[in-house]
């Protein structure tokens, strides 16, 4: 088994693993950034096959090459001993990672939540879509629905009309009147107000529900039409795609492997950003989902608490805080409607895995009770897409996290738990 | 495509096409007009969800290795892609 030792090690290159990276190498210390992606720069700053240089992205990428932090890409962490002590795989080969101090920077999933049709391909999940399309996902001349709720859905609309795609309707299911009590509050960040305008005067022909959300896709084996709930009745929106969002899910499975306390899906930090296991730090969209500002914040105050620089963290601390104020705002202004929870109908499969339908699992306590009855999140994405939605739909609190984090061969899994059975008797 | 942009050759379900470099092997299923990735437990049509490596439901055997995630991998020259309907 290969073994690489830094003093930090930073798992997730996204924009709060790339500033934890810098800020900790640049204060001398031999970091290790990991990513399961090809290239750093996460959801968010994802390049695809036509580079569109981002002008932050950019910036930030040059200083990390130029902190001298390593970058480990194909990198997946599947098991931990400890907070110090992880295990990934790279390819087929297992490496093992020990460090000084060690920087969570996992990121969000999409929030699915599933109605009738959303497993025919051709529904995706929004930012999914955006991310699909920068890989040279064929979206020229094609008609697309953009739903669900949030900023995002206007950023990947706008992208996605870039890239020639025909935007048939965003369909927001916030109500008008929900957006703009927040206006006034949105004042505090002008450069933030500036930027939906300009994503709002892009889209300015397309159609803008409001108050209205997806009810059902028709097709047989591809999107054909998308139904949705406005203005009291239905409406049939005729599409070839349907991109999705209902906001984010804080990544924290690797944070409860490794013992970290979770409030209400959230990873618990303090000031500067240590989560409630010594020596392990939590930066972005994980501690609270607050965006891409907050996420650099948020990483430079671990970077630099992580490399033991207590006076830098606390001067990061400030920009931090104004953030996750913003994000708190957008929060009250997006809330999702209970409908959302109650669009699955008996048949509707919720656990895509091993199509288990809403009908078989509604009613469980929890969702380790479901999933030893019905085999509901057991397939291969361990309840990445499911849990979520079912822990809204049936009032279900937080399942338990158990390795690996990812499948992986059993003989992987022998060659890992022979290294922890070796770590214990010394 | 644009002629000084690199590109590379693959092979889906026996078609051969040429794509971008840097284009993921999910993209190059589509460019094939392929929409089936998978069939589920059921056999129900299942097809690129999350875009980013965790739902599973874009995989694909990948020069002969089954359950690949296509949205994680990128187009190789010589590169062999089949769906499950293939």
């Amino acid at each position: 088994m290969r073994e690489v030792t830094a003093d930090v090690v930073v798992i997730g290159a996204g924009p709060a693993g790339v500033a934890a990276a810098c800020a900790a190498a640049e204060r001398g210390k031999r970091v290790v950034l990991l990513d399961e992606n090809p290239a750093p720069g996460g959801q968010i700053w994802r390049q695809g096959n036509r580079p569109q240089p981002q002008p932050a992205a950019r910036l930030w990428i040059d200083r990390l090459r130029a902190s001298g932090a390593e970058l480990h890409t194909g990198v997946r962490l599947v098991d931990v001993s400890g907070p110090r002590d992880l295990f990934a795989r790279k390819g087929e080969q297992t490496v093992r990672y020990r460090s000084g101090a060690t920087v969570l920077a996992t990121g969000a999933r999409e929030l699915f939540l599933p109605f009738p049709g959303w497993t025919l391909p051709g529904v995706f999940g929004a930012g999914g879509l955006q991310a699909m399309a920068k890989g040279g996902w064929p979206v020229a001349g094609r008609r697309v629905v953009v739903a669900g709720s949030g900023p995002l859905l206007l950023a990947v609309a706008v992208h996605l009309q870039q890239a020639g795609a025909v935007i048939v309707a965003l369909v927001e299911q916030a109500a008008k009147s929900a957006l703009a009590a927040a206006a006034p509050a949105l004042l505090r960040y002008p450069a933030k107000l500036r930027q939906v305008a300009g994503l709002g005067w892009s889209l300015r022909r397309v159609d803008k529900l409001y108050g209205a959300w997806p009810l059902r896709v028709e097709g047989e084996d591809a999107v054909e039409v998308l139904v949705v709930h406005a203005r009291g009745g239905e409406r049939r929106l005729s599409c070839d795609l349907v991109a999705c969002g209902f906001g984010l899910v804080p990544e924290t499975m690797l944070a409860t492997l490794l013992g970290a306390a979770v409030d209400h899906g959230v990873v618990r930090v303090a000031r500067n950003q240590a989560t409630s296991v010594e020596g392990l730090y939590a930066a972005g969209e994980l501690t609270g989902v607050g965006g891409v500002d907050a996420a650099l914040s948020e990483g430079m105050v671990a970077g630099c608490a992580a490399a033991g620089d207590v006076a830098a963290a606390r001067d990061h601390a400030a920009v931090r805080d104004k953030e996750a104020a913003f994000a708190r705002v957008l929060d009250r202004a997006f809330k999702l409607r209970p409908e959302l929870t109650a669009l699955a109908e008996a048949d509707t499969v919720v656990c895509r895995c091993e199509d288990v339908s809403w009908g078989e699992v509604r009613g469980f306590d929890d969702a380790r009770d479901a999933k030893l009855k019905t085999r509901c999140g057991m397939g291969l994405c361990q309840g990445r897409i499911c849990g979520p939605a079912l822990r809204l739909m049936n009032d279900w609190g937080p399942d338990r996290v158990r390795p690996p984090l990812f499948p992986i061969t059993t003989a992987a899994l022998a060659e890992i738990g022979a290294a922890q059975a070796t770590e214990v008797q010394q | 495509m644009k002629h000084n942009q690199a590109t590379c050759r693959v092979t889906v379900n026996g078609e051969g096409l040429r794509v971008a470099s840097g284009t993921s092997v999910a993209a190059a299923v589509a460019l094939a007009r392929v929409g089936t990735f998978r069939r589920s437990a059921t056999g129900a049509p299942r097809g690129p969800l999350c875009g980013m490596g965790i739902c599973f439901e874009c995989r694909v055997e990948l020069d002969g290795r089954a359950g690949v995630r296509s949205c994680m991998a990128q187009c190789r020259d010589g590169m062999i892609v089949r769906t499950s309907d293939a």
